[in-house]
């Protein structure tokens, strides 16, 4: 029982991780009607970034905005000069181009900041309180900061005019267009304020799991499975996805475990735990395709 | 002489070894594929991109170290040429740039390739060739199995042996252990886990209460330190890469876990493992330690130390100071350097591959003080010893006896 | 022309302006090609997306590694079996995918690439996969005694087997079945009420699909003479996967420019690293990559729809003006 929980909570912890970045992917994806493979390499600069600015001197709480805007224009300019172009390409040749970016991002972290592990300080105090053994305070202080996320963005995207604008961007370019939005500049302030999310999620990642180039690189696909499983267009659903993720892997290779114990039979266990997090993933796709929190979206004929 | 096939290798094997003491080098002059009056060609493939290319470094410091050879004249006036390729860490890439090479550039041997699956992928065509696939940088102990691939040659000393050292300590050391395991799930942590349990001997199954494995692919190995800590052992073997090892140290000082920690030498650097998960956290760990870590302060004065980082700041300024793996292609691309030296006018395949086998007491820079590189046609593992280490306050504290384990040869 | 390239090793060999090590890299091409042609008719001409096709590549690969080694098969007859299991891991795997869509599929196929080098070393298949350690093959030698080496007769086997795979993708397509494929991909909805079984076609193309993929994958096996968990990492699929976008996802000689990009594209990638280190003096060292990524956002750039559409609209303007 002891065990059950303590894998619950580093469950969540980890979940915390793939919801940050859950939240960056449908940021990206609401306003672009894109899903950013490069998600996590940007969000993995970003961090080297503000880990830079406070190598030279500066506390964790002025490196992040800095870097946050840094981060958001950097997004700006990706969309208006990379993306911008590329608006009537195909689905599958703007894939190519985040895997391009990937490759960019992934090799400049590397070229300049090397490729040993960096320890990047918690943000948060390192205090001991009730169940510290189970969950420490960076993992706790991570999950606030995505909730805090979280509602943030949703009132945005619920009611504010900038929000619908930019969604209404991404679902009906045309309508949009004659409804008299800037579609183009929405598209950029879409992935602006996605980079910007994707920073603050590096820097939470970063503490837990080191900081270096390949740090994002299995996340991506954990929060790019959180974000599906509970609705990509839904940051709610994405974040609870991400949750759900992370407990479900650990609840996998814990009884897994569990049963190798009482029949002396491995089955599954630490080898096979992201397998069959993504076979359940999967399944519960195909029996709900939008997501456990999403909408159903009629199709137009 | 003629060429030596691979079963007049086996059985001549002892006349060689006296035939070479004789006469070390001819004074003929004889060159195959690769080898000039003015020139030696080496081949080199290293991942430079992709996951893995945290490597990169080592094939980076390897060019540095030919450069600076040239520099100084070259060897017995022949200038290096060392080709060095990307091959992301991928097998068949491997194959393809090794193939190139070979059959291409024309290299006289092939050095250093890094990773078990791309020389275990490379090392039938090279053997078939007989060109020489000389201390890989690899710790898997099937690199010494000179009757197999007479052709193929180790370096560093082999994940097997230094499990076996640890298993060796534990059972001297620790009373009533109840050992758990955690592995890197490739090959890397199976040599360093089968090894464990050879060492262990017939008990082993019941000594190791708890055997987790992680995949490279995991984010943090969390989970499976709290299986561990469960598992009620009080002996921790931590087969982990620099991340994950830096990781499971963090994770058990937050999880209150306690064991008799022995952490393998591939994550033993102060400056990329231990500092990041804490020194609080990592006092005494034990480890087998044979490369001088830069970042460890005993070493600060120490004359190799000096030297190596002025051939940093030299050659290859934008290297990091704290990457083990700098000082490690130090070490090796010296070895190769004397192997050369050794081989004299007689630059044939052949040769290289005898004079690799005929090192005898060699201390090389960036190596602890007294490991010695020893091979023989017969032992085809340069370096073999190890010293324990234990952690105390911000260094290594090495204690005990240079340790070997010479069963690992066949 | 396919007369042609059958005779080159007759040429290279002659003349030896062709070496060993040359065959190889066309041998691979021929290989990606194939490969790249499952994706190509599957996302193409079907449009299901697939980020993970590296996996049916893999599955191609250990069904011919395993026979060879377990069962002393000869290279030849592990081919049509690579073709089959891999038609129905794929056709299994099309079932779920009917019900996925766009990103979801995009998901399902992601995971599937990075469960394949899992499932490989999964304990209870160690017996048969060799874990993590892989399996080594050897190389057939050409029969009868025929004046080629290894590498040229293997080259002679891949270009046939391309020959007759690109053959039948080219009868496929313009068939009932490729119609009906390509009226699911422009509208399934529409080509579902005009009466065309969308599931079936759907499940059978990605089973075609897989086979494609895993053909290649086996003869990629036999070439190397070794399979490995490490061979079939993730990068795979996202190789396949570029290769069809740069070649021209709706195009057969796309399937082959894309083969012969992505085997190209890295080396060059690593070389001009190189040379511009050297040129240049950078205060940090560059990293091959850089330079991939750099050259695939300008492709996409200067042809949206890879390099077999910008060929083809760049002859359309030639001849039009």
């Amino acid at each position: 029982m002891e065990q059950l929980l303590q894998q619950v909570a580093s469950g969540l912890a980890n979940g915390a991780i793939y919801a940050c970045l859950a939240l960056a992917l449908v940021m990206i994806y609401v306003s672009t009607d894109h899903i950013n493979f490069a998600q996590g390499e940007l969000s993995m600069f970003s961090a080297y970034l503000v880990w830079q600015v406070m190598q030279w001197g500066a506390n964790f709480w002025v490196a992040l905005p800095i870097v946050v805007l840094l981060s958001f224009l950097i997004g700006v300019l990706v969309e208006r000069v990379i993306l911008r172009p590329l608006h009537t390409a195909p689905v599958l040749s703007i894939v190519v181009v985040f895997i391009g970016l990937l490759a960019i991002f992934h090799s400049l972290a590397g070229a300049i900041w090397g490729h040993t592990i960096k320890d990047f300080p918690s943000p948060f105090p390192n205090i001991v309180f009730a169940g510290s053994g189970y969950i420490g305070p960076h993992q706790i202080g991570m999950i606030l900061v995505t909730i805090v996320l979280l509602v943030a963005l949703f009132s945005f995207f619920r009611f504010t005019p900038l929000g619908l604008a930019m969604r209404a961007a991404a679902q009906n370019p045309a309508s949009a267009r004659l409804a008299g939005i800037r579609v183009d500049w929405m598209l950029a302030l879409g992935w602006g304020l996605a980079a910007a999310i994707g920073a603050v999620a590096g820097s939470l990642v970063a503490p837990a799991v080191y900081l270096e180039p390949n740090m994002m690189a299995s996340i991506l696909l954990y929060g790019f499975a959180g974000a599906l499983v509970g609705g990509i267009a839904s940051p709610g659903g994405a974040v609870a996805g991400g949750f759900i993720v992370g407990v479900l892997e650990n609840l996998i290779a814990y009884f897994g475990n569990l049963l190798e114990k009482s029949t002396g039979v491995y089955v599954i266990g630490n080898g096979e735990k992201l397998t069959v997090a993504l076979i359940i993933v999967i399944t519960v796709l195909t029996l709900k395709p939008s997501g456990l929190f999403g909408h159903v979206t009629v199709k137009r004929v | 002489m003629t060429l030596l096939g691979r079963r007049t290798l086996l059985a001549g094997s002892g006349a060689i070894a006296f035939a070479l003491t004789l006469a070390p080098a001819s004074a003929q002059k004889k060159y195959d594929e690769g080898a000039t009056d003015t020139e030696i060609k080496i081949g080199h493939t290293n991942p430079y991109s992709g996951n893995a290319s945290a490597y990169g470094t080592i094939g980076k410091a390897l060019d540095a170290y030919f450069k600076k050879v040239n520099d100084e004249g070259g060897i017995n006036g022949r200038k290096i040429n060392f080709i060095s390729y990307d091959d992301g860490y991928s097998p068949p890439k491997t194959v393809e740039m090794v193939r190139k090479l070979v059959e291409e550039d024309k290299v006289l041997f092939v050095f250093q390739t890094l990773g078990t699956p791309p020389n275990t992928a490379i090392q039938k065509y090279l053997n078939a060739k007989k060109v020489p696939q000389l201390f890989v940088a690899t710790g898997a102990s099937k690199w010494g199995h000179y009757k197999d691939n007479p052709w193929t040659m180790g370096f560093q000393p082999d994940y097997v042996t230094e499990s076996i050292i640890y298993a060796k300590h534990i059972l001297a050391n620790v009373k009533d252990p109840k050992i758990g395991v955690l592995m890197q799930n490739d090959d890397y942590g199976k040599d360093y886990y089968n090894g464990f349990k050879q060492g262990l001997g017939k008990d082993a199954d019941k000594l190791i209460v708890s055997h987790v494995t992680y995949e490279v692919t995991d984010p943090t190995v969390d989970s499976q330190m709290i299986q561990l800590k469960n598992s009620g052992a009080n002996v921790f073997f931590n087969i982990t890469t620099p991340k994950f090892a830096a990781q499971a140290i963090k994770k058990a000082a937050e999880i209150g876990w306690k064991p008799a920690h022995y952490l393998n030498n591939v994550s033993a650097s102060i400056g990329a493992v231990i500092k990041p998960a804490g020194f609080e956290n990592a006092q005494d760990i034990i480890t087998a330690y044979y490369i001088k870590d830069p970042t460890d302060p005993q070493f600060q004065n120490d004359k190799d130390m000096v030297e190596w980082k002025a051939f940093m700041q030299k050659y290859y300024p934008t290297g990091n100071l704290i990457d083990s793996s700098n000082a490690f292609a130090y070490a090796v691309s010296s070895l190769m350097h004397h192997v050369l030296k050794q081989c004299g006018d007689d630059l044939t395949r052949e040769n290289v591959m005898r004079q690799a086998a005929n090192v005898k007491n060699l201390q090389l820079p960036m190596v602890l003080d007294g490991i010695k590189v020893n091979t023989s046609p017969t032992d085809f593992y340069p370096l073999q010893s190890v010293r324990l280490a234990r952690f105390k306050g911000e260094k290594w504290d090495l204690f005990g006896e240079i340790l070997s384990n010479e069963s690992s040869t066949q | 022309m396919v007369t042609g390239l059958a005779l080159l090793p007759l040429l290279g060999g002659k003349t030896g302006l062709i070496s060993n090590y040359g065959f190889l890299q066309l041998s691979l091409m021929i290989v990606y090609a194939i490969a790249v042609l499952g994706l190509i008719l599957l996302t193409g001409f079907n449009g299901q997306i697939s980020l993970g096709h590296g996996a049916f590549f893999a599955v191609g690969a250990y069904t011919s590694a395993v026979l060879i080694d377990q069962a002393s098969w000869p290279y030849w007859a592990t081919l049509p079996v690579a073709a089959i299991v891999c038609f129905l891991v794929g056709y299994i795997f099309g079932m779920p995918a009917l019900r996925l869509e766009g990103h979801y599929l995009a998901l399902a196929t992601f995971a599937l690439a990075v469960a394949v080098p899992q499932f490989l070393k999964y304990r209870h298949f160690e017996w048969f996969t060799n874990g993590v350690q892989g399996i080594n093959i050897f190389k057939p030698d050409p029969p009868f005694g025929m004046p080629l080496s290894a590498d040229q007769w293997m080259y002679l086997i891949v270009l046939f087997v391309a020959v007759v795979m690109f053959w039948i993708a080219r009868n496929l397509l313009d068939s009932r079945t490729g119609r009906a494929m390509m009226a699911i991909r422009d509208h399934s909805m529409a080509a579902s009420t005009m009466g065309v079984n969308v599931a079936h076609y759907k499940t059978v193309v990605f089973g075609i699909s897989a086979l494609y993929t895993g053909v290649a994958g086996a003869l990629h096996a036999i070439i190397f003479e070794f399979v490995a968990p490490d061979s079939f990492r993730f990068e795979l699929s996202i190789t396949i996967l570029v290769g069809a976008v740069v070649g021209g996802i709706a195009s057969l000689p796309g399937a082959v420019i894309g083969g012969i990009f992505v085997q190209v594209i890295e080396k060059y990638a690593d070389a001009l690293t190189k040379k511009l280190t050297a040129a240049v003096s950078l205060p940090i060292d560059l990293e091959p990559w850089t330079i991939y990524g750099i050259a695939l956002i300008l492709l996409m750039y200067i042809m949206p729809m890879g390099i077999a559409g910008g060929l083809a609209a760049l002859w359309r303007k030639l001849r039009g003006s």
